[in-house]
């Protein structure tokens, strides 16, 4: 077995130096019962050529997002990962080391971590981020947990404009520590609604800009009112790339801020892994979850890192931590923090400006097919369209001819009797051609 | 924006460099700061251009029509004060910084409870066919059916190798794993009107997961006492089971690296109570393929699939935590999970219809399907026999260690076998002066990563040696001499040589005191008290 360098003679040596007759005797301590002598009902092992089949037999199964026309986004979005990238990430320093519990011998590691907090920090335009969390709708449960330490309130008031996914698993997951959550329905404008349901026991409010329907969103008289009722502000971001262009949370009143960070250097990869981003104004630091990364000297006064503030973590406070959060999204905000310092400040922007000139180009072609009509008024990169009927037998029909149409509201929500609505994103990937296509089939399946 | 060399002093201070602390480095403070080949690596913030970027998008989206101004005040007024990179200077950049990491791929990197073994490369291959990387979670099922697949023969694997009927795939590592293992409990629990057991018991040794994921929960957590033996001490466990218990959670082989004798009479006790028993699956490679916690009473457990299926650690994650279930709690796992139907296999997303025991969503799509990929490859290359020697090999390779080791350092549980990995206390430092961290320290200089150190708490100074089953022979001895030779120093009173170190890493001990009195969390602009030291040749 090649993973495997032990020879039978190595182990026969070892188990003499042990003094055990046999591999057995090691596990004398399992209860008889519980010791099968048969193999599991499995197959035995298979070289790689074997392996490399199967699984490039499973991959030819499905139809990936480049081979064609493509417009899902929805918290997930296709975008160019320079080659660099995986190139990058895939060196064994960083690919097979642990956290960076021994910052000695870890201060790669540890600083990149520094070096992603500051770029988070300055996507985001608040003042502290840290080292990540496992992706975007895990962040926003925690940033609702934490708004819950932080204010000693119960209730969180979500967006009908928060993407349902996020909204479920924050109800899963801070329901269970005892909060109350307070959905409120689907919408492509929810400002007003989200303002009327603040009141004195209001610990945070959730807002989503560009919203799930694609909608960016002045989230600042949200903000005020929040702020007004004693209650912390949580932005959230589904489109990372949408910080190159739009006024960043901070900048709106956000106490804290959480996004998907996938869409810069990170694969689509089927929904994960990904990676959480979470930013907050520096007066919160101590109720922050998760990894911290902090500058500091050795003993010979060089400029090194380490992780640090640990006594809010689990390893350390056990039941009194801020989250249960260990193992993050370590790779994966090595590949964000690689993609956003070969972009800079200044490529960022003009990936952000390309991805919102696609979706103004889609938007345009879209208000030219009969029967489409239009619901986000501003968008980003993507945006919400009504169509006559069910908006995922659309999809399927699509589909028929190459084009995969986007995202059916009612996949993620079907509760919310918006069947006919359907999400589509638009990306620097996307072509005039894939427009054309898209409209193309629309035109005919709507014609009929 | 200008560029400024700004923050703490980067370059060492000579004096400390040539002074006494340094006569183990027989080679002089070089001139510029570096270590040989090993560069003194700036920040990107002091390397990159406020207006450079290594990204050339194509000509035909540069010619787009960019007007923002349908986005009104919504557009961000500042630049966003981010350097780039050319990618010369971005590949010279990391792979400097990685030249600062320890990794598995250099050396026995022998972390308890952490499992770094070999990461093949095979399984980053085929997580990178395009088929599994370039496949959106929302697109419709039917042209993902080889990606639900896979997701299903992954789930046969796990419940085959654990002997449990049921797996949720979806929490993204083990503390989330823990997390939707207790979510499910308290799912089950309520729907049989017994919402009102509030109390989860969690043996002193556990992972720290353990008892934050059942605070999390808001369960209140009691600690269950260890034998001298280092096993959960049955008649404890028993006089605190109650009517109220919820769940226990025992980590086995446990985290003392032992495997607990008494694993079916605590199965049993806690059943009898009406609890239900959630085992942390975190030391499963001493047992894959060979014991089956499904034939041990237990209810729920994850796994790590970056630790037991070898899928990167990264430097911190991703990780994967798949939670197996017994029948009683299968109902409750959470959305989504792979149905076959008539039209092959779909996602049922929603707790709805024969689904609403569901008890809600761990996260906004399915799970870690890069994680999915590596591990599943990995199961199908060692297959059942190749699984079952890991188990022994790791058990074998921990049990060398802990005999070669035995007569210079004291094993915490000297009597019987240990499972993978050789707990050590710090008895036989006693009389040196030096402590675990000392001792661990000075591994690094010897071209170790040290073992996990401190844990479990019910050891004192522990020191936890994890070495797995991919290390050879050779490894493992040249592991046990270098640690020989460390402890010989230590009794011979060389002091010196243990408090100074690390002398040959990347930097020396790092203050970890300041870091947290005066935390500096981000690169800020600003200059600094603290001048950079000139250069030498200056």
């Amino acid at each position: 077995m090649r993973y495997l360098p032990l020879t039978p003679d190595d182990r026969a040596e070892m188990l003499a130096v042990i003094g055990a007759a046999d591999i057995d005797a090691l596990f004398r301590d399992v209860p008889a019962a519980a010791r099968p002598a048969d193999l599991f009902d499995l197959p035995l092992h298979a070289g790689e050529l074997e392996v490399e089949r199967e699984l490039a037999g499973l991959a030819a199964r499905n139809r990936p997002a480049g081979a064609g026309p493509f417009f899902c986004g929805a918290g997930a979005y296709r975008h160019h990962v320079p080659a660099s990238v995986d190139h990058l990430i895939q060196r064994s320093e960083f690919l097979t080391s642990y956290t960076p519990y021994q910052p000695e011998i870890a201060q790669g590691t540890l600083q990149v971590l520094f070096e992603f907090q500051t770029q988070v920090a300055a996507l985001t335009g608040l003042d502290v981020a840290n080292a990540s969390m496992y992706d975007g709708s895990t962040a926003c449960a925690e940033a609702v947990m934490m708004a819950q330490r932080v204010t000693r309130r119960e209730k969180a008031v979500l967006s009908g404009g928060l993407h349902p996914h996020y909204a479920a698993t924050t109800q899963t997951i801070a329901h269970a520590e005892g909060m109350h959550i307070l959905r409120l329905p689907a919408a492509i404008d929810a400002e007003a609604a989200v303002i009327a349901a603040i009141d004195a026991e209001t610990a945070c409010v959730v807002v989503q800009t560009p919203n799930i329907f694609g909608v960016v969103t002045d989230v600042g008289k949200i903000a005020e009112a929040a702020h007004a009722a004693g209650a912390l502000l949580i932005v959230v971001t589904t489109e990372a790339v949408s910080f190159g262009l739009l006024k960043p949370p901070g900048a709106m009143g956000a106490d804290i801020a959480v996004a998907e960070g996938q869409s810069i250097g990170n694969a689509l990869n089927f929904g994960g892994p990904y990676v959480g981003l979470f930013a907050v104004r520096e007066k919160l630091v101590r109720q922050m979850p998760g990894r911290l990364c902090g500058e500091t000297v050795d003993a010979d006064g060089r400029r090194g890192f380490v992780l640090t503030l640990s006594t809010r973590e689990q390893h350390i406070r056990r039941e009194k931590a801020t989250s249960n959060i260990c193992t993050n999204s370590g790779l994966c905000a090595l590949a964000f923090s690689i993609h956003l310092s070969l972009l800079g400040g200044a490529g960022l922007r003009q990936l952000a400006e390309v991805n919102h000139a696609r979706a103004r180009e889609l938007k345009a072609a879209l208000a030219g097919v009969a029967g489409v009509e239009i619901l986000s008024p501003r968008v980003f990169n993507e945006l919400a369209i009504r169509v006559p009927g069910d908006a995922a037998a659309l999809v399927e029909a699509a589909l028929a001819d190459g084009v995969v149409a986007g995202v059916p509201y009612s996949r993620l929500d079907p509760t919310a009797r918006l069947d006919d609505v359907l999400l589509l994103a638009a990306t620097e990937t996307t072509t005039s051609e894939d427009i054309a296509a898209l409209t193309r089939t629309l035109q005919r399946n709507l014609g009929r | 924006m200008s560029m400024q060399n700004v923050g703490r002093p980067t370059r060492p201070d000579t004096a400390g460099l040539n002074g006494a602390a340094n006569d183990l480095n027989e080679a002089p403070a070089s001139l510029t700061g570096a270590r040989g080949l090993l560069q003194d690596e700036p920040l990107i913030f002091e390397l990159g251009g406020w207006t450079k970027t290594g990204v050339d998008l194509p000509m035909d989206a540069l010619g787009l029509d960019t007007d923002a101004s349908d986005l009104g005040d919504l557009v961000r007024a500042e630049p966003i004060g981010l350097p780039g990179l050319s990618e010369p200077e971005a590949v010279r950049h990391y792979v400097r910084l990685s030249q600062k990491n320890h990794a598995i791929d250099l050396a026995l990197y022998p972390l308890g409870s952490c499992t770094m073994k070999h990461n093949p490369r095979l399984n980053e291959k085929m997580a990178r066919l395009a088929g599994f990387a370039d496949l959106h979670p929302l697109q419709p099922a039917s042209t993902t059916q080889g990606a639900l697949e896979l997701m299903d023969r992954l789930a046969h694997w796990l419940k085959t190798l654990t002997g449990m009927p049921a797996v949720a795939l979806p929490p993204k590592a083990g503390a989330h794993g823990e997390l939707c293992g207790l979510l499910t409990i308290k799912a089950a629990h309520e729907a049989a009107g017994n919402g009102d057991r509030r109390r989860v018991l969690v043996p002193t040794s556990a992972h720290g997961t353990n008892p934050a994921t059942a605070a999390f929960v808001g369960y209140s957590v009691q600690e269950i006492a260890q034998t001298e033996d280092g096993r959960v001490d049955l008649a404890d466990l028993a006089a605190k089971l109650g009517p109220d218990v919820a769940a226990i959670m025992v980590t086995n082989p446990n985290t003392c690296g032992l495997f607990e004798r008494d694993i079916l009479e605590i199965s049993r006790l806690t059943h009898a109570a009406g609890a239900y028993f959630y085992c942390d699956g975190a030391n499963f490679n001493a047992i894959v393929g060979r014991v089956r916690p499904g034939d041990l009473g237990v209810d729920a457990m994850h796994i790590n699939l970056h630790k037991t299926f070898s899928t990167p650690h990264g430097g911190g994650g991703p990780g994967a935590g798949p939670v197996v279930l017994s029948q009683a709690l299968a109902a409750f796992a959470p959305a989504p999970w792979v149905t076959h139907g008539p039209d092959g296999l779909t996602l049922t997303e929603q707790a709805v219809g024969d689904a609403a025991q569901a008890f809600g969503r761990m996260s906004a799509f399915h799970g870690q399907m890069g994680m999915f990929v590596r591990a599943y490859a990995y199961m199908r290359s060692h297959g059942a026999d190749g699984l079952r020697q890991v188990a022994e090999d790791a058990v074998l390779n921990a049990n060398y260690i802990k005999a070669r080791l035995c007569d210079v350092m004291t094993p915490a549980f000297p009597d019987g076998p240990c499972m993978h990995e050789a707990l050590f206390d710090d008895a036989w430092l006693e009389g040196t002066g030096l402590t675990t961290l000392d001792f661990a320290k000075a591994m690094i200089d010897e071209g170790f990563h040290p073992m996990t150190m401190y844990f479990p708490l019910v050891v004192h100074g522990a020191m936890l040696i994890e070495p797995t089953e991919t290390e050879s022979k050779r490894e493992l001895d040249r592991f046990c001499d270098a640690l020989r030779a460390l402890a010989a120093a230590a009794k011979a009173g060389d002091a010196e040589r243990f408090k100074a170190a690390p002398r040959l890493a990347p930097l020396r001990r790092l203050d970890e005191t300041l870091a947290a009195r005066k935390p500096r969390l981000t690169w800020r602009p600003e200059p600094t008290t603290v001048a950079p030291a000139p250069l030498a040749a200056e």
